[in-house]
Formats: structure tokens, C-alpha cells, sequence
């Protein structure tokens, strides 16, 4: 038998049913211009709505990158800057240098943090800043139109290396991450994803110690998100989600790379 | 126990149709729409919303935040 | 009460100056011959001993930018120095902020190009300070000091214009009048302070909407205005801010136009002109941009010929010659290499352009 969708709704609505999940104050209304399926919108979302919980919205500065993120400060309603292309981590140490106070977070796709902004991130992360760095890691670059990315997967398609990334020719995926949890600078290094209701849950912990670890003024927290670009992958969302599983994780396993050492 | 029962809404016109959504949800409550919004995505439905525990897997998931999720408080 | 006067570098008075003005932050990378001005900064250790200003040593003139571009976008007074090649890295960072209209100070004191070219005194920036070293139409206000009391000061008024303007402000200088020592009366300990300027970013309060910082307009008509704004603040800052300074004009038959170093040669040229009954003057743009164009335009009228002096193969004699109209010939005299030019070989070449 069809249950009346509306009339069930009013029902339960009747019995006391409440909202346990809706769109968080710290996103604007202006519609997401990613593609369907992309990572970019949840990692956004956590990251906002750790923002809210943790009711620092008023001492919290995003900082923009450039790649398909370019006008994220169009979706976060907080206080942002948009940084030229590499540079977001230079940025953030520049406002958290001069406003040690606030919460400062750096907000950065592969290409960002990973190519150009190589020399950026390696040396915040030496200097041990005392900001989050959000790294979303889908292996492509998805704004320029499916370029081949530093993280790209040795054989994986891109429009720059259209027969697979060869070593031989391209170099290897590079795992900055790993690198970087070798630097006395960095505190908390961790690798999340939000292809699965789990990870997502794992993933808002991790952001949410990212920002708490600010307060402790010992280094860098780096959460590095391994998304889907399904556009660039040319593949659904629903492919590119299965897609990542199966290849992606691999190569970048999720879970804790340098997690702060506890007293006991 | 009594069971666990909640339902979702959907801000429709933001929704790009990546049936992520239908993907994440244990209780197969989901299904994709045959009718299109106005930028011509097809979008979540419930199809069986009797089976649907507010456990928010869908919204948590959803790229684009266009899921709200209602729950019966269970009582103590 | 006295005045205090202190023997300094041209490179240490920016940095004492940068102290007393208030300035919150400087971030910069190492190069010669400009050193001076982070080395004074971390022995004086503001941040600890003084008024608690900021001084980090970034790992690139690029990161060093985007640091100063991160400061500003708060409100804080930062600001950064380098020398020629550093400054070809920073153009990048320049335009972006030039483009989302942020307040800083950059110095830049000049060495020899192109290339790594050498670390002696150089006036060959010109072009790429005046008009635009970086991507898109915008200007910034450029202060030429030929003193080292003149490099102090201008790091106060680099960054009153600055903020006035919300536009970043350079002062080019150069290798001799960085290294040079001349006494420098010093101003008073300004408060580090940062007034709650509207447009910064520093964190979204309830009762406001969120501010962002960006250089970046997607759509074409949007852009253009933007673009159209940012040209009506130049109007503005070339209608009210031309500096230039006068010297024997009045009834000069030659003008000789000289900025910085070059300037205190032409002084003695006039020297040695007026000791042959030949009336020279000098106009030493203290603004490179704006150029103080009107006023070359009248003397134009009243000269028979104009001499740039300028330690490079002739830049700024372009500006001359735009603002000039033809009106009277305008001649270059320079060395390159980081060779200044002493005051008998100009005025030797002066007479063979314009006498003989």
C-alpha cells in the first residue's frame, strides 16, 4: 500500500518529530557552484558547522584558495580572503601573526597546497603556525578541466596526461601530507574522506580538533580530505564514490599520521 | 522498543541529482524522481518513508545541504 | 624638549621608522643590498623590546607578499622590502593587492638588472614600479626619497597614503641611498594601533554581514566596474598627491629632472652650470606615480631643452616626454651597471646635448 508522504509527515510531525539535521548558519544561500556529487560542498559544511558549534564565528578568518574553491568565501558566511593561487597558507600566517586571537584556517585543493604552493606549505608547516590547513585531495585539477594534479594516481587519466599518469614522463603521486608529519612545526596530521555517512562523521571530529588545537598555540593542524572530482574523473557522483574507494584509498589510506602525543 | 521514526525534506530546486543520498541511506527509504526540478535534475523522493529512522546518513553525505531531517524524540 | 637625531643607514632609518610609525608587521627575504633594514628590525626585536610590531623572515619574497597581504586584510600596518629581483617575485602579490585594495608599504631598494644583474645602485625599476610590474590596470602610489631622512619619512606618510587610499605605496629607492649614513632627526613612538577600519576581514559578528577580501569579479560587467572604480581612486590620488621639489627654477633656460640618487647629482651639476653663466634648474619627482606631469608641462614653456638623469638606459624620460608634449627637447644621461655618474661627466654631456 502507498503511504501519503505529506499526511506520514504530518503525523509524525503531530507525535513531536523534531529537526536533528538542517543547513548550518554559517553557509549562505547562495546555491553551490560545484558539480553534483563533489566533495567540496561537504567538506564546506563541516567545516562551517564546526564554526557554529564551536561559536567562534566572530573570531574565525577563512582563507580562500584558487581552484574550483576560488569563491568559497561566496558560500562561508564568515568573515574570508581570497588568496592568489598557492599562496592561502602565506595568507593565514599573515593574519594569524598579526591576530594571534583569532581562528584561522586555510582552505586548499592539490594543485594549491601540493604544486604551486609547495614552498608556502612546507614552510608554514616548519614554522608550526597555529592554523588549520583543510587539503582536499581529489587527484585532479577540477576547475581548469581535468588537468593532471601532483596526487594524480600513477595511470589515471587526466586532460594533460589523456593516456594515464607514466611515472617515466610525470613523476610519481606525491603524498605532501606524509611529508609534512615529519616536521616538529606540525601537531596534527590526519587523512579523512566524505564519500561514506562514517567518514563524514570521522571527518567533522578531525576538523573540529583542528580548530581546538589552535587554541593550544603547538603547531599545525592539517586535515587532508580525499574527495571525488566525478566531472574530472568523468564518471556519476555514485561511480566516482566507488571509484575512490577502490583506487584513491590506496594510495592516500585514511586515518591518523601524526596524532599529539598524550601525557599518560 | 517501539520503533525509531523520522523523515526527511528536500529543498528541491538545489538539488543536482547525484543520488548520493540514495546511496548512504541503510533503510532504502530514497528513490530518484521521474518529474525534473527547474534546473532539470531529477531529485529524492521517499519512497518508503515508514522505513525512515531520521538517522541523518543522507544529509550527511549531500553535497549541497538540501536535507533537513526530522526525528520522534524517543521517549525516556 | 630636543631634538633626537641618530647617524643611520638609509636601509636601518626605514627600519627605525617602520617602529615609531606603528607599524604592526614586516615580513621580507634576504637580499642585498637591503639586509640592513630585517637585520636592524631583529636586533631591535620589536616585537619583544618595543612596541610589539612583528618581524618575520618569510622563505620567499612571495610568501613575504602574500604575509603583508594577509596582515592588511585585517587592518594591521605591514609592510615589506626587497631588492630588484625580489621584487620581479613579489609583483604577483602586488596586483593582488592592488586588486582586492589593501594598505601596505613595500620597499623596494633598487639594485641592477636585468636578471640577477649586479647588487650595485640601480634606477632601472622604474618601469616596472610606475607602470604596473604586475597583471591588470592599477597603480601604486611610488615615493622616491634622495635623503636618508627622506627614506624615514616616507615610511610614515607610505603608510598614512596607504591607508587614506586603501592602495599599496612603494618607496623606490636604491642601493646608494640604503647603504649611505646621513643624520636623521627621528619622530616620537607612535601607539601600534589598529583603528576598526570598515572593510576588514577579522571575523563576522552577528549584527554584521560577513566581509570577504577578494581581487576576483567572474562576471565581465562586474569587473568592469570594478575596474572603473579602481580608475576613479587614481583621479583622485593624482588630482591631490603629486610631490615634486623645485630647485632654482626660476629663471632656469634647462631643467634637469632627477629623482633619488640621481637627484643629489644633478645638484652639483647646477652648480657647476651656473659657475658658466649657463641657468639651470632641477624638478625631482618625490612622486613617481602620480608624476607631477602639469608642472613639467609649464616649464616647458618657460625652458629650452629638459635632461632626465637617471641611472638606468632612460625610463622615466617617457613620463617626461608624455608630459612635455613635444614642447621642448628632452635628452637622457645615465649609467648603467650600478655606475653613478659623477657631476662632471653629466654636465659634460649636458652641454654636448644641449649647449654645444
Amino acid at each position: 500500500m502507498e503511504i501519503d508522504v505529506e499526511q506520514y509527515k504530518k503525523d509524525l510531525l503531530a507525535q513531536g518529530a523534531e529537526v536533528v539535521f538542517s543547513k548550518t548558519k554559517n553557509l549562505t544561500d547562495t546555491p553551490f557552484s560545484y558539480c553534483g556529487g563533489c566533495g567540496h560542498g561537504v567538506a564546506h559544511r563541516l567545516i562551517m558547522e564546526v564554526i557554529e558549534e564551536m561559536g567562534i564565528t566572530d573570531k574565525t578568518i577563512g582563507v580562500a584558495p584558487v581552484g574550483c574553491a576560488v569563491i568559497a568565501y561566496e558560500f562561508w558566511n564568515i568573515d574570508a580572503v581570497q588568496a592568489a593561487h598557492g599562496r592561502a597558507s602565506a595568507v593565514a600566517t599573515g593574519i594569524k601573526r598579526t591576530n594571534p586571537e583569532k581562528f584561522v584556517f586555510a582552505y586548499q585543493g592539490d594543485g594549491d597546497l601540493a604544486a604551486i604552493g609547495t614552498a608556502e606549505t612546507v614552510h608554514t608547516c616548519n614554522r608550526g603556525e597555529n592554523i588549520a590547513i583543510f587539503f582536499i585531495n581529489n587527484g585532479i585539477y577540477g576547475m581548469t578541466g581535468g588537468q593532471m594534479a601532483p596526487t594524480s594516481l600513477i595511470g589515471m587519466p587526466s586532460s594533460t596526461a589523456p593516456y594515464g599518469r607514466n611515472p617515466d614522463m610525470h613523476g610519481y603521486p606525491l603524498s605532501l601530507t606524509n611529508l609534512l608529519a615529519q616536521l616538529p612545526g606540525t601537531y596534527y596530521i590526519t587523512r579523512q574522506a566524505v564519500n561514506t555517512a562514517a567518514n563524514v562523521r570521522k571527518c567533522k571530529k578531525a576538523i573540529r580538533q583542528a580548530f581546538e588545537n589552535q587554541k593550544l598555540k603547538k603547531g599545525v593542524s592539517l586535515v587532508e580530505i580525499v574527495t571525488n572530482c566525478n566531472s574530472g574523473w568523468k564518471m556519476t557522483a555514485r561511480q566516482a564514490n566507488k571509484w575512490l574507494e577502490e583506487n584513491m584509498l590506496s594510495q592516500y589510506p585514511l586515518g591518523d599520521i601524526k596524532v599529539p602525543k598524550t601525557d599518560n | 522498543m517501539a520503533k525509531i521514526k523520522g523523515f526527511v525534506e528536500f529543498s528541491i530546486e538545489q538539488c543536482k541529482g547525484c543520488e548520493l543520498c540514495i546511496e548512504a541511506c541503510p533503510f532504502d527509504v530514497l528513490e530518484m524522481s521521474h518529474q525534473v526540478n527547474g534546473k532539470g535534475y531529477t531529485y529524492p523522493l521517499m519512497k518508503h518513508p515508514e522505513q525512515c529512522t531520521g538517522c541523518t546518513s543522507c544529509a550527511l553525505v549531500c553535497p549541497d545541504v538540501v536535507i533537513t531531517v526530522y526525528k520522534v524524540p524517543t521517549k525516556k | 624638549m630636543s631634538k633626537e637625531i641618530k647617524l643611520l643607514k638609509g636601509n636601518e632609518a626605514i627600519a627605525e621608522a617602520a617602529i615609531r610609525c606603528g607599524c604592526d608587521a614586516y615580513f621580507g627575504y634576504p637580499i642585498t643590498p637591503q639586509s640592513e633594514i630585517i637585520e636592524y628590525l631583529a636586533a631591535e626585536d620589536p616585537y619583544n623590546k618595543r612596541t610589539g610590531m612583528l618581524v618575520l623572515q618569510a622563505e620567499s619574497e612571495v610568501a613575504a607578499i602574500n604575509m603583508v597581504y594577509g596582515a592588511a586584510c585585517t587592518g594591521k600596518k605591514a609592510m615589506t622590502s626587497s631588492s630588484s629581483p625580489g621584487m620581479s617575485l613579489k609583483q604577483e602579490g602586488i596586483s593582488y593587492l592592488a586588486g582586492a585594495e589593501l594598505p601596505c608599504l613595500i620597499v623596494n631598494v633598487a639594485r641592477g638588472g636585468p636578471g640577477l644583474g649586479t647588487i650595485q645602485p640601480s634606477q632601472a625599476d622604474y618601469f616596472q614600479t610606475v607602470k604596473g610590474g604586475g597583471h591588470g590596470d592599477y597603480n601604486m602610489i611610488v615615493l622616491a626619497p634622495y635623503t636618508v631622512q627622506e627614506q624615514y619619512d616616507f615610511v610614515k606618510l607610505g603608510f598614512d597614503l596607504a591607508f587614506k587610499y586603501t592602495n599599496p605605496v612603494m618607496i623606490l629607492s636604491d642601493g646608494a641611498i640604503g647603504q649611505m649614513m646621513e643624520k636623521v632627526t627621528l619622530s616620537e613612538q607612535l601607539p601600534r594601533e589598529t583603528p576598526d577600519h570598515e572593510w576588514t576581514a577579522k571575523g563576522k559578528p552577528t549584527n554584521r554581514e560577513r566581509h570577504y577580501i577578494t581581487s576576483l569579479y567572474l562576471q565581465s560587467e562586474v569587473m568592469e566596474q570594478k575596474n572603473l572604480q579602481l580608475q576613479a581612486k587614481y583621479s583622485e590620488i593624482r588630482a591631490n598627491e603629486v610631490r615634486y621639489e623645485e630647485i632654482q627654477t626660476e629663471d632656469a633656460d634647462y631643467l634637469l629632472v632627477a629623482y633619488g640618487i640621481s637627484a643629489r647629482i644633478a645638484r652639483k651639476v647646477v652648480q657647476l652650470a651656473r659657475a658658466e653663466g649657463i641657468k639651470v634648474g632641477i624638478l625631482r619627482p618625490i612622486t613617481l606615480w602620480p608624476f607631477p606631469s602639469a608642472r613639467l608641462k609649464e616649464l616647458a614653456q618657460q625652458v629650452k631643452g629638459m635632461l632626465t638623469i637617471e641611472m638606468s638606459a632612460g625610463q622615466m624620460i617617457e613620463d617626461v616626454r608624455l608630459a612635455v608634449e613635444g614642447a621642448v627637447p628632452v635628452k637622457h644621461y645615465g649609467r648603467m651597471g650600478g655606475i653613478i655618474a659623477t657631476p662632471t661627466e653629466v654636465f659634460i654631456n649636458f652641454k654636448k646635448l644641449f649647449i654645444e
